[in-house]
């Protein structure tokens, strides 16, 4: 699979004049949230080097300061012990923390080229974000909306909901159950939900939906559903989520801080943004982007989950000594020193395979998933482990960063889903008959 | 201001000056590699004079490749890499000029070849606490006034010793104090009667490794590396540059020990089982991320900006060397049941490539042992990037001779 739409639009954008756009909303920050400074910087031959060459896998100087940007909003408004009394409370979503971050910050609009009201960065860009609301367990729907029902949307050129995607106005969700996995190219595949005739009075280029579809992430948070239908042809259509014959059930979520929903639509209105195989590329690149964005947040839950735990050690005493100088600890914590370091060029390295479309970017994909969904999954283990008795209990926040982490690993493909198509993309075949 | 596409341009431009003076096909091997490190094309990362031009080490790559394309003779790097990769980075940080011009250019050129002389019996993980005393006594002759050491203990674990003129040799020197500060470092002449090499038959069947033992050996005083006192700290340089040398260089995708389990998997669809591919695929994948991380590693070093990252890659490599080797013996079936060789022969140098999974199952036990065992190497990622805090100790304020043995 080639993720065509996203690698033109970034190159374009490398290429074109930084001239503000008068009418975007923007914060003070903005500037940094523009592409054109932060391009890659070895001058590598994009799109002439070999299969295995690797791209820049360092952050860029804009990157840091859009992380800054970022971390510095999360400190103030989304502190952990904020996101506990949030879930607590069973107000999952953070309404306005995600309005300061997608329209004030404009990273709701990183992805969505200048021309609909974006930013004109890349996925680069979106998973230094990414990393940062992985290290908070921000509750808001930045995967699902500003990187997964974006990327659907960005080939189909649907102004009216990049548009609003990009200033913030919309959020969106793609409909489509949160532990699915982009399916191999070509592979057939059937969705839950049904395309039936439209009514009498509907306009033209309205549809009626039915079905359920399971298990969705963002879906509570979003102004618009993005729902592959069967029927012939197969089609992706935007449905807006406040309609008639829409019913959004909260489900008791592992992850609280990324609450799912049941979708069901009986006869719900819908109108198709793309059909037939660009319908089917949508929904793939969207599964292909939002596996390997999370991959960059899982990266930042682990290092989130190290950092956590080195001051802990260092501060709490037993025994008369920090309890991080014992070698039975230390040890532990340096293996996920090093599961991290890993991660995070894995995690890089599919960020940038995005970012330019390349076509290594399913075995980019798999690795990263892979990768940072383990070694999260190992900090934060290893987070309520050396973390002790305080570790196990509901007020210390190490739980909501270890139920991140394995609702992460397992979403959007397991690590070993990912590790299996990996297998057939670099030709280790299966054992005969398997 | 020059590019850096100039730079590498005019060094290229150089090389070909210097090949239309200097016929490889020609001259003798050896004049010819004096005559590089003259012209100081041999590492250019080096000060002029002393076989470089002071430049980044990133363009030695566009220098090297020139010179293979000329058929011209290398200096045997495999069979030198002591000497290149730890004892010259050594003599280059705390050598004097008079060592640098002695020592560097018959280093260099393979004339002279180095051995390392640190680990003991007595003395593994705790390096700090080895025995080999040096002792200072009268120059021969006391002719101007020098004076000399004479150095007694046993080393272990030397590749390379059979074959070595020259020994970076850690002694003790002062009993006295704590242990740390006792340790004073040389290069040792390993051509003379006081040393003694004993090829150290290790697990494989052969002996890369040697014991060297030193009875009574001379050591001038001009040939000492740094101050008295001050060998742990010249150590210190030689050990970190042994772990980057271990930690393995840029390798394509599916590159290194990867490549012989994916192409054993490929060609027996026989041998494969379930558990194998979940393995294969881990370890492939473990392989690819390692590289990536080893990509970016590099990346930080050329832009000036190295992380602390390249202490994993030793963590990472000895394991998956371990995992994968261990695969490709159990895919092998029956045949993984034999062994090619258990001869005592003594190689050059080492090549996983080349013998079977046996041997490689064998060898790459030895990689979290050699240059810093892997519980070390934790301490070290513990202590020295984590910042927790060290273990209680006992042995680093009390006088060596004091310490409990």
């Amino acid at each position: 699979m080639t993720i065509t739409s996203p690698g033109e639009h970034s190159a374009s954008q490398g290429a074109s004049p930084q001239t503000p756009r008068p009418g975007t909303p923007r914060g003070p920050e903005a500037p940094f949230l523009r592409h054109g400074a932060s391009a890659t910087t070895d001058g590598s031959t994009e799109g002439t080097r070999s299969a295995g060459a690797v791209p820049d896998l360092r952050y860029t100087d804009a990157e840091e300061q859009l992380r800054a940007v970022v971390r510095d909003l999360l400190a103030d408004r989304s502190p952990l012990t904020a996101v506990l009394a949030r879930v607590d409370a069973g107000e999952a979503d953070d309404v306005p923390l995600w309005h300061t971050l997608a329209a004030d910050l404009g990273c709701a609009g990183l992805l969505i080229d200048e021309s609909h009201g974006g930013a004109g960065a890349s996925y680069r860009e979106a998973a230094v974000v990414a990393e940062e609301t992985g290290k908070a367990a921000a509750c808001i729907p930045y995967l699902t909306s500003a990187v997964m029902a974006t990327t659907a949307l960005l080939g189909t050129g649907d102004a009216d909901l990049l548009g609003g995607l990009a200033s913030g106005r919309l959020t969106a969700a793609l409909a489509v159950g949160f532990a699915t996995m982009a399916p191999p190219p070509g592979a057939a595949r059937s969705w839950p939900v049904r395309v039936g005739q439209p009514d009498e009075r509907d306009g033209t280029g309205i549809v009626r939906l039915s079905g359920t579809v399971s298990g969705v992430a963002g879906a509570l948070a979003a102004d618009v559903l993005l729902l592959p239908g069967d029927g012939v042809p197969f089609g992706l259509y935007a449905v807006d989520a406040t309609a008639a014959g829409v019913t959004r059930t909260p489900l008791v979520s592992l992850d609280a801080t990324r609450p799912l929903a049941d979708v069901t639509l009986d006869r719900a209105p819908g109108r198709q943004v793309a059909t037939g195989e660009d319908a089917a590329r949508a929904v793939a690149a969207a599964l292909t982007a939002g596996a390997g964005v999370l991959a960059s947040e899982l990266f930042g839950v682990a290092e989130q989950c190290l950092g956590m735990t080195v001051s802990y050690v260092k501060e709490r005493r037993q025994f008369a000594r920090p309890v991080g100088s014992f070698q039975a600890v230390k040890h532990r914590l340096a293996d996920v020193w090093v599961a991290v370091t890993q991660a995070r060029a894995a995690a890089r390295y599919a960020a940038a395979c995005l970012a330019t479309g390349d076509p290594d970017t399913p075995v980019a994909v798999a690795l990263a998933k892979a990768a940072s969904g383990d070694a999260a999954v190992l900090a934060a283990q290893e987070c309520v482990q050396l973390h002790g008795g305080i570790g196990f209990t509901w007020e210390h926040p190490a739980h909501l960063l270890l139920k991140r982490a394995k609702s992460g690993s397992m979403a959007l493909g397991t690590s070993d889903r990912h590790r299996a198509a990996l297998a057939a993309l670099v030709d280790l075949p299966p054992p005969p008959g398997n | 201001m020059l590019t850096e596409a100039d730079q590498a341009a005019g060094l290229r431009q150089q090389v070909r000056e210097f090949l239309a003076g200097h016929d490889p096909a020609a001259m003798p091997r050896l004049e010819f590699l004096r005559a590089r490190f003259d012209a100081g094309l041999a590492w250019v990362h080096y000060p002029a004079g002393l076989g470089g031009q002071g430049l980044p080490r990133s363009f030695q790559a566009a220098v090297d490749a020139e010179f293979v394309a000329a058929g011209a003779p290398d200096n045997n790097p495999a069979r030198i890499g002591i000497g290149l990769g730890m004892a010259a980075p050594t003599i280059l940080a705390y050598g004097s000029e008079e060592q640098q011009q002695r020592w560097l250019r018959p280093l260099w050129t393979g004339e002279e070849v180095w051995c390392q002389l640190f680990s003991e019996p007595g003395a593994g993980s705790d390096l700090a606490g080895l025995a080999t005393r040096a002792v200072r006594v009268k120059g021969d002759g006391e002719a101007g006034g020098g004076a000399s050491w004479r150095a007694t203990g046993q080393k272990v674990w030397t590749s390379i010793a059979h074959a070595a003129r020259w020994g970076l040799l850690l002694a003790r020197t002062d009993p006295d104090v704590p242990k740390h500060a006792g340790l004073t470092y040389f290069g040792l002449d390993m051509d003379q009667p006081g040393v003694e090499v004993r090829p150290l038959r290790q697990l494989t069947g052969e002996a890369e490794f040697n014991e060297v033992f030193l009875t009574d050996a001379m050591v001038p005083d001009t040939d000492r590396i740094g101050g008295i006192g001050e060998g742990w700290r010249v150590a210190q340089a030689t050990l970190m540059n042994e772990r980057i040398a271990i930690g393995g260089g840029a390798l394509p995708r599916e590159g290194g020990m990867v490549s012989l389990a994916a192409a054993a998997w490929r060609e027996h669809p026989e041998a494969r089982t379930p558990g194998l591919h979940d393995r294969l695929i881990r370890l492939w994948a473990d392989a690819e991320v390692a590289r990536l991380a080893g990509a970016r590693l590099r990346q930080q070093l050329a832009a000036g900006t190295p992380g602390p990252e390249g202490s994993a890659a030793k963590l990472v490599f000895a394991r998956l060397n371990q995992e994968l080797s261990a695969f490709e013996l159990e895919l092998a079936g029956a045949a993984g049941l034999t062994y090619d060789d258990w001869t005592l022969r003594r190689p050059e140098s080492l090549s996983f490539f080349g013998r079977g999974p046996g041997y490689r199952y064998l060898r790459s036990r030895g990689n979290s042992i050699e240059g810093g065992t892997s519980e070390i190497l934790r301490n070290i990622i513990a202590e020295r990037v984590l910042g927790l805090p060290a273990e209680p100790r006992t042995d680093t304020r009390v006088a060596w001779k004091d310490l409990p043995r």
